[in-house]
């Protein structure tokens, strides 16, 4: 498969006034195919988010070190100016936060929101960047009525808020759409169809996905490729399937092994066991 | 500690029973200002055994959180009882009502915001003995001290302040405090939710342990029907403000009855049969 990022060596050490510098990703390379679903899973603090916000060129250089290459459409993007990210950001790369509430801002309509993305990239009139965004809510699944468009996100629910940031990130078609947990502020129903939403338009658009998420169903609905981070490092990159039949690491056992969590009930000394594995592991 | 099997012959004595217990709240139209009323949820009867977990489970939206701190008597709810322990709660005075807080705590879904970032670790853990009117400042460090070893804290971090710790450790940090007042009923309101895997399944563990320590009655509130099947004795499911099914978690989740608890069930699909799918 054609390869549209390619990270070498990415290394980002966040700058601290007390404590000593660590390295929050430490020499990572991946590459990510056209059309393809990585995934990328690792517990809280493991460099996930890191990786996404330093493609964006979204970590200032005031507060970290980043080194290495990212490679996208023959351009370094760390090389790039802020100016030449701008025009990347959110047109040929673009990402779906984890809070949509937060993400959003409260005291503009959500169309508009959508809309002013077009305006910013393509500098076409207001009416027409509207009807875009207009026909961008029937794409995401939501019902594309005025009622809808005119919202502001507090009179929508977290679903409906997380299909507008997903609208946000898609209008202008972008080659490659960063997903930071995008379905943790979600409960269960609106998880599952949101989901189903992102395979489907991964079919029909053709898009490549950069999945951040730790949780494993969601994984194995959508990564086609998998990365496991501990640390700040990658401890195993693979095939989804590979990794779940034949994990070489013992972490992505512990992390893909859902079902051997300790049990919370009174039954002996189950939970001293289990803990002792968990220490083992970890 | 009760083993499933025992739940029933201890109906006769369960730790706390809320009768036919609702919650609304009264908002007003914008402009008109007219008042209507809400309803968060009805006619709720819960029995909540001693020494178990019960968890709540069902979509957001459903009027758990509100339930959550209805049974922690943090909101009053409009009518109904929640008897505990022999006493009806909703007919306590101030005084009586202060006393009982020390019966039953509540931890929150995102321990950051449920923690004060100004406080030391210290300081937060012996606040609700402070608030009480418990020990000395001395007897208060140290019983904070003990708590924070007792959830696996190190006790060298006693001065830090919470936003220094990690999500995990702010989660025991909150637990620590939870159990100052050596409660008997725990409620967690999506307490493990903000975790990742990992720290889930360590919280989990610790909370095994402290119920074994502290004698603790477990009221679990959580979405994920996944996470839930791991450790509830019981399960309740809510759906559309009522609970329209409260069994033993086994059964439950072998033979669920509710046509909402099927389609909660189906929502979640396990990692295994979402596996079995692709490599079919």
């Amino acid at each position: 498969m054609e390869s549209l990022l390619q990270v070498r060596d990415l290394t980002i050490r966040y700058r601290s006034a007390d404590a000593a510098p660590r390295d929050a990703v430490a020499g990572v390379s991946f590459d990510v195919a056209r059309g393809e679903v990585l995934g990328v899973m690792g517990e809280s603090g493991c460099g996930k988010t890191s990786i996404a916000l330093a493609l964006l060129g979204l970590l200032s250089r005031e507060d970290a070190d980043i080194s290495g290459s990212v490679m996208f459409r023959g351009e370094n993007l760390l090389a790039l100016n802020e100016k030449a990210l701008q025009k990347i950001r959110g047109a040929a790369i673009s990402m779906v936060y984890q809070e949509p509430g937060i993400a959003l801002s409260p005291v503009m309509r959500v169309g508009t929101q959508i809309a002013e993305i077009v305006r910013a990239h393509r500098g076409q009139n207001w009416k027409k960047c509207r009807e875009e965004a207009f026909a961008m809510l029937a794409r995401v699944g939501l019902p594309s009525t005025e009622r809808i468009f005119s919202a502001y996100p507090h009179q929508l629910s977290g679903g409906q808020l997380q299909r507008i940031v997903l609208a946000q990130a898609l209008v202008c078609e972008p080659a490659l759409v960063i997903a930071d947990e995008p379905t943790a502020a979600l409960d269960a129903q609106s998880r599952a169809d949101f989901v189903s939403l992102l395979r489907e338009l991964k079919r029909s658009l053709g898009i490549s996905l950069l999945l951040i998420s730790h949780t494993p169903e969601i994984q194995a609905s959508l990564a086609d490729r998998m990365i496991v981070m501990k640390g700040g490092a990658i401890v195993e990159i693979g095939r989804f399937e590979d990794l779940y039949l034949k994990p070489t690491h013992p972490y992505t056992k512990a992390l893909l092994a859902r079902t051997a969590t300790p049990a919370l009930r009174p039954e002996g000394d189950r939970s001293s066991a289990a803990r002792e594995h968990l220490v083992e592991t970890l | 500690m009760a083993p499933r099997a025992q739940l029933a012959t201890r109906e006769a004595d369960p730790l706390m029973r809320t009768v036919n217990l609702s919650k609304e709240y009264v908002q007003r139209r914008p402009l008109t200002r007219t008042a209507f009323k809400v309803s968060a949820f009805e006619d709720v009867d819960l029995t909540i055994h001693r020494g178990a977990t019960l968890a709540i489970v069902g979509e957001s939206g459903a009027g758990k959180s509100t339930l959550a701190k209805c049974l922690a008597l943090l909101e009053t709810p409009t009518a109904g009882e929640i008897w505990f322990e022999g006493k009806n709660l909703l007919g306590l005075r101030k005084s009586e009502l202060f006393l009982a807080h020390r019966q039953i705590q509540l931890i929150f879904q995102d321990p950051t915001s449920a923690l004060n970032p100004r406080l030391t670790a210290e300081e937060i853990i012996a606040e609700p003995l402070a608030i009480q009117k418990i020990g000395t400042r001395d007897s208060r460090r140290e019983r904070s001290l003990e708590l924070m070893e007792q959830v696996g804290l190190p006790a060298r971090s006693a001065d830090k302040r919470s936003l220094e710790f990690s999500g995990g450790q702010r989660q025991r940090l909150a637990i620590a405090r939870a159990l100052a007042l050596e409660p008997k009923l725990l409620i967690l309101d999506e307490a493990l939710s903000s975790l990742d895997l990992l720290n889930q399944r360590m919280i989990l563990t610790l909370l095994a342990d402290l119920r074994a320590e502290h004698s603790l009655t477990y009221v679990h509130i959580s979405h994920d029907l996944r996470l839930v099947s791991e450790f509830a004795d019981e399960v309740a499911v809510m759906s559309q403000r009522r609970i329209v099914e409260q069994r033993p978690a086994a059964e439950l989740f072998a033979r669920p009855e509710h046509p909402d608890t099927k389609a909660l069930l189906a929502a979640m699909p396990s990692l295994e049969s979402i596996c079995m799918r692709r490599l079919a």
